[in-house]
Formats: C-alpha cells, structure tokens, sequence
C-alpha cells in the first residue's frame, strides 16, 4: 500500500516511530499482536506515556492542550500505533465527551474536568444505549428528576464498554416526557461511585467481557453535572456520535491487519503451495486492498474538512458504514487463511506463555475470536443501517 | 418448501418433534457446561438409533432402514437446527457409506453394529490443518501400513478426527503399497494415542497417533482403487449431509431472526416493518431456499449412484459454506446488540457453523476443485 507521504511528514513518522520504539513496552505488544486484550493497568501506562510525549489529547485544540497536527499527522500517529500493535486510545474521554466538553461545556467544567481527562484522574464509559433505545436512540428513559441542587436519576444503560474499568460516566438521561422525544433528553456527568449504580458484566458471543449493563436506582448527581441546558442533550449527543463514528472507519488497524493477512497468506501452504498463490484468494485480498486504499483517501478529505473548520457531519456515517465493512472483510479472510487452525478453542491461551497443545501459528488461535468479536463492528456506534438512514436523510435529502 | 414422499415426511416431522421435546439448544448447553468427557448425551444417543436415525443408509437386511441420504439430510437439518451433538455424520452417514460400499462381509460384521449404536466410528484421515483439495491422492498421506505375517503395522499422525474422541473404531486412512488403504481399527489399543482436541463447538474432535501399531488382518476394510471410490463415495456423503446441517442452520437462526424482526420495536413500530429488514430477510430466505435445493440434489445423486455426485456434493458444501456464514452474520446484524451476547444461541450457530465450513473441505476447497474441473 502506497502511502505517499511527504519529506515533512516521513519525518514526523520516522518522530512517532521512535517513540513508539522507546516507550511502548515490548511484552505489551507482544500480546496484543497476538490478539491479547491490555489490562486497564496497561492502557493507562500506555496513556500516561502519551501524554507525557503531549499526544494523548494531539487532536483537541492548542489552548486544552492539543498538538496541533495536521489530519495527515493525525492519520500517521494512528498508523504507527496500529502497525506496532500499541493500545489503542481509549476514546470515551478523550474523543468522545471532550469535544462536546469543549464544544458546550461550561468554564468550571472544562476547568475541572479536562484535566482530568489528560491526566487519567477519571475513566469514562459512555451511557447512551437502554434496552428499548438502541438504533432508536431518542426512546431513552432513565429519568433525572431534579430535586433541589440534585437530579435524582433512575433506570438502565445497556452496552457500556469497559463500564468495569470506569469511575465516571457520561449519560443521556430523560428530562422532560412532553413535546417532541428528542427535546426531553439531557446530558449528564455522574459518577460510577456513587449509591445506586451498579454494573452486570454482558458476556460475548466471543466470550470476552467487554460490555456491560449499569443500573441506575436513585443516584443523586449535582446539577453542575449538567451539560449545557437541560433538554438540549440531543445536541451535544448528535456531536458526540459523529466524533466516536469518524474514530470507527480504523483505517490504521486495517492497514495493520492487510499486513498481518498478506503476510498469513504467504506463510500459510494449501497443497503444498503458500495461500497467497491461491488465484482466488489472492482477488480477495486484492479487492478488500483497493477498498482500503480508497478509504484511506477518502477519511483523509473528511479530516481536512474537519481541519478547515466544518464539523464532521454525515460524511462520518460514510466512514463508518464502510470502514466498519472493510474491518471485517480483513477478520473474515484472516480466518480463512488460518482455516482449520481458527478453529481450535483454548480459552486459556489468551494472551502470552501458553504452552499447551497448538495446531497453529498463535495467532491463528484469535482468528476466530477476533472474527466472532467484529460482528459488533457493524452494530455499534449506530448500526449501519441507522448510518445509511443518516445518508438518506442528511445527504441526500430522501 | 421442499416437497417429501409420504415416508421422509412422517421422518422428518417426528425428527422435529423428538429434537424440540428432548434436545433443544438448552440440551447442548447444558452438556457444555457439563464439560463431560463425552460431548453427547448416551441417553439421547440410544434413543435416536432406536428411531432408526444410524441405520437410515444401511440396507434392511443389516439392520437400517435403507431410507437413503435424502432423508439422513432431513434429520441432519434438523440436529443443525437444533444443536443437537451426536455422532451422525461420522458414524451413520461416512462410517456406514464406506462399510455398504466395502460389500456384505463388512456390512454383517458392521451393519448391525452401526443402526443400533453400538458402535460408534470416525472417519481419520486428514493429517494436515487444511483438507486436501484432492484427499484420494495416497501420495500426500503420510500415514503408512506395512504388511506383517499376522497383520499390519500402521504408523502415522491424524487430526480433526470428526467425533473420534472415545468412538469405538478410527477409520483409518494409510498408504499400503504405494496405495490407499482403509482400516478399522479398535481405539481401545496399545500404541494408539487419541487427545481430544476442543474445537469452538464444544463437540467430540480428536487427534489420533500411532506408531508401530499391530492391527490384525481382518483390520483392513479395503484397499487400492476400490478403497479409492468407497473413501470418495463417503467423503462426498459426508459434505452433502453436513451441507444439510449447515442448511438446518441457516433456517433456524432466519426463523429466529423472522421472530425478532415481528416482536422487537423501535421508533414505535416492530423493526420488522422496516423495507430495508425486510428486504434482507427476503433475500436471506431466497439463499436458503436455493442452497436447500442444492443440498437436495446433491443427497439425490448420492442415493442415486449418480456420477456427478462428487461434484455435487462438493458444490452444495461450498454453497452451505457461503449460506452458513451469510446467514448466521446476518441474523447477529438484525438482532443488533442482542445477537453478540452469549445468553442468545446464535453465537453457538455461528461457532457450530465455523466447524461444519472447515470440515471435509471449506468453500475455497471446494471451488478450487471446481475450477480444475471445469473442462469437463
């Protein structure tokens, strides 16, 4: 994949490389190359180098501490990171309620809890999906009633990834049953601590725990957690999502995983001859190839707009619909190029230092378990039928 | 859809019946949670040969029903369906294909043997991770016999041995003179070492190793080309009823899905009632119906004795690769959230689905074959 940088910017990658090569630790990348899952204790080290290099917010603005990329640098920081197989990001602070922080926020607010965020004082999860509010996002019920300096909030969230890891999470919440759904909805800050809350793990079909289901029953949080005005949260929501669905296009984690496929296909013998021989396989890997190389160019433009100053707007459902797609077409030929060795199950050979039996490469043994995991790829974040209805309506005004 | 002769249809409405009342999924998963040795239900077991489900291939005369393979697929869509573990492919389908085609002397010793479940046997002949494009090709087994004055002494390494964890008998695939030779070999033998091997769908896989192992001269099944033809015949048998499962599948998380799509509400109407879910579904149903009848054709040349039935057993594997995986990733897409859970079933479709794509040859496999056969 040609990836045609310029002078300046094979120079920042060649910056970006070095630190990965200094501080990103190696047994680390070792298990997540391997599929691995990092430990919370992990992700933060791996935050807290980051921000000590002053990356960790490298998109917010200057002034709350941003690095002042361009969408190019932006793209090759990513990619190094996913080629060298480093954490990814956890976005729910960082990419996901800043900007609407930022954006809408008071004063106090940003002042107290932005650096919060860089410094890793808070983890958020993301309290959007209920039972009954998944693509129908606006159906949300848990209710906030407010009681003086309080609201007192009640009900459930569905889906919080990483819920378990989190002290804080950032809710939409009712607060208004009249009028039009959208107008009734808030966007509150509360705090996983607190009385009332509480967290179910939801096992996947994968196994891994991931997600989570959080309960609400009579949680007091302060009114100046309240986002900018109450019922206005569908706003700051609406924002939010099309940060989190530019953010899930993953060109650079598809771009490590065409590498890592390319170079399984050339390994891996079928008849006595590598995969990557194989004429059908080979248009396989040519075609998802092209895909790639067209969204690449094609998230490229949308970030220069977002740099020139637009909001990312639908285009952000493009991304998503179509990233999400390439993501696992990559999982679904990796697990055919393993074939038979993605079958096995050893759930105890998660991560480093198994040594029981192996009928494969090791990574063969996340195959499949990658492949099962990614089926959420198209699901969340707004499903992309829900992302095609956003085209319709937004782009082309059906 | 399909229409069945008066007999198949009162199989395959009592098929669903037993396996609703007595095997549900639950059934699986609770032999899952279990982690028992034996990843099927003895019990289950005897009553599903006592319906006649192990001798449906196998002549009257030793025991079966002689129905044909047309109606071993109707209760192999069934147990995809269903979920339901037992040795079936293995055992009553390939075991019993190669013991009629293997003529009388194996059919009285095995027949019977076989259709009352006393005998549970696995085929063991893919060495390598992949299944060979061309698995009749005794030049690419590793496996070698060697004939003694009492027998045969049979070394070699096999894996993916489909139910061979405690089977009663390996068949096993080896090269006798330069040529391929099957034996049927008692698993409860010196120097005949099989592991379970824990595949995603929790059933009874294994790897098989043997060195120096003495058989006795009644070990042999067959041998050279007649071993050659009977081991395609049940190869082809093989992926043309697992085709049927992975068929049972494919309807049974669309119907799940259909259930979904008419129960759970968005935006204040049933999502069911949305065209673009609806059209999906639609063109899920279409798959099924096609793959369906492809499956079909492939167990009628196979009762038929047809010639093409090679190549149509092949052809239906590779369509049910295609349907299993359309069809389960379809029915997660439309259940949302709720469809990556595994409190749902449908994970535990698609992982059963995954083993049956693997096994006896995926769709690249199969297609591959396809192309190098095309100027026929």
């Amino acid at each position: 994949m040609d990836l045609n940088f310029s002078d300046e910017e094979e120079a920042f990658r060649a910056e970006v490389q070095s630190f990965i090569k200094q501080k990103l630790p190696a047994e680390l990348a070792a298990k997540l190359k391997l599929g691995g899952a990092p430990s919370k204790a992990e992700l933060e080290q791996w935050h807290s180098l980051l921000n000590e290099r002053g990356w960790l917010v490298h998109h917010w603005p200057q002034e709350y501490g941003g690095a002042g990329w361009s969408p190019v640098q932006a793209f090759i920081f990513d990619l190094e990171c996913r080629l060298a197989y480093a954490p990814a990001i956890v976005p729910f602070g960082v990419s996901m309620l800043a900007p609407v922080l930022i954006k809408y926020g008071s004063d106090a607010q940003k002042k107290h809890w932005l650096p919060r965020i860089v410094d890793g004082s808070d983890w958020w999860c993301q309290g959007y999906s209920e039972p009954g509010a998944g693509s129908d996002l606006a159906a949300v019920k848990t209710s906030a009633i407010r009681q003086g300096d309080h609201y007192i909030v009640n009900g459930q969230k569905t889906w919080t990834t990483l819920a378990h890891f989190a002290n804080m999470i950032f809710c939409l919440v009712r607060t208004a049953t009249e009028g039009k759904r959208q107008q009734g909805i808030s966007f509150l800050l509360m705090d996983m601590k607190a009385p009332g809350v509480e967290i179910k793990p939801i096992i996947t079909i994968e196994g891994g725990h991931e997600v989570n289901e959080v309960f609400f029953t009579d949680v007091k949080v302060p009114v100046e957690n309240l986002v900018g005005e109450e019922n206005n949260g569908w706003t700051y929501a609406k924002y939010l999502l099309t940060y989190e669905r530019t953010n899930i296009a993953g060109v650079g984690s598809s771009i490590a995983a065409l590498l890592a496929l390319k170079q399984a296909a050339k390994q891996r013998k079928i008849n006595g001859r590598p995969l990557s021989d194989d004429p059908y396989f080979a248009a396989r890997i040519a075609r998802v190839e092209i895909d790639l190389e067209n969204m690449k160019t094609t998230n490229l433009r949308v970030l220069a707009d977002v740099a020139a100053g637009a909001a990312p707007g639908a285009e952000s459902s493009l991304l998503k619909i179509k990233g999400t797609e390439i993501r696992q077409q990559l999982t679904s030929l990796m697990r055919r190029a393993m074939g038979a060795h993605a079958i096995p199950y050893f759930p105890e050979a998660d991560g480093i230092g198994f040594n029981g039996p192996n009928v494969g490469p090791q990574n063969a043994l996340h195959a499949a378990e990658e492949y099962f995991n990614f089926r959420k790829l198209s699901i969340f974040g707004g499903s992309n039928e829900i992302q095609k209805n956003i085209v319709a309506k937004m782009m082309l005004g059906l | 859809m399909e229409v069945l002769s008066q007999d198949n249809q009162m199989l395959h409405d009592s098929a669903r019946r037993y396996l609703a009342d007595h095997q549900p999924v639950a059934a699986f998963r609770k032999l899952q949670a279990e982690t028992t040795d034996l990843a099927y239900d003895l019990s289950a077991f005897e009553q599903m040969s006592e319906l006649g489900w192990m001798g449906l291939i196998l002549p009257e005369k030793y025991g079966g029903s002689a129905f044909g393979y047309r109606a071993a697929g109707l209760i192999a869509q069934q147990l995809g369906r269903n979920l339901t573990a037992l040795p079936f492919t293995s055992t009553a389908i390939m075991a019993a294909t190669i013991m009629a085609a293997a003529g009388d002397a194996m059919l009285a010793q095995w027949g019977e043997q076989i259709a009352t479940g006393k005998c549970v046997m696995a085929l063991a002949h893919d060495e390598t991770t992949k299944h060979q494009l061309n698995p009749l090709d005794a030049s690419v087994l590793a496996a070698t016999a060697i004939a003694t004055e009492q027998g045969y002494r049979l070394s070699g390494k096999k894996q993916f041995i489909i139910d061979g964890y405690k089977a009663d008998r390996l068949i096993i695939t080896a090269t006798l003179d330069g040529e391929l030779a099957l034996f049927c070999v008692a698993t409860a033998t010196d120097n005949l070492q099989i592991d379970k091997q824990i595949l995603m769908d929790n059933r009874n896989c294994a790897t098989a190793k043997f060195n120096n192992l003495i058989l006795p001269k009644t070990d042999l099944i067959v041998q050279g080309e007649m071993a050659q033809n009977i081991l395609s015949k049940a190869l082809s048998a093989g992926r043309a009823i697992v085709a049927a499962e992975q068929v049972g599948i494919a309807k049974e998380v669309a119907a799940r899905t259909l259930d979904y799509l008419n129960t759970r509400k968005q935006f204040g109407v049933v999502i069911g009632s949305f065209q673009a879910l609806q059209h999906r579904a639609a063109d899920l149903y279409c798959q099924i119906e096609l793959t369906a009848s492809l499956v079909a054709t492939a167990l009628n040349a196979l009762d038929n004795e047809a010639d093409e039935a090679e190549k149509l057993s092949r052809a239906a594997k590779a369509k049910a690769d295609r349907l299993g995986k359309y069809a389960t990733e379809e029915s997660v897409q439309m259940h949302g959230g709720i469809g990556m859970t595994n409190e749902l079933d449908l994970g535990l479709f698609m992982k059963r689905n995954r083993v049956l794509s693997e096994f006896l040859g995926d769709y690249a496999c199969h297609a591959n074959w396809l192309l190098a056969d095309r100027n026929i």
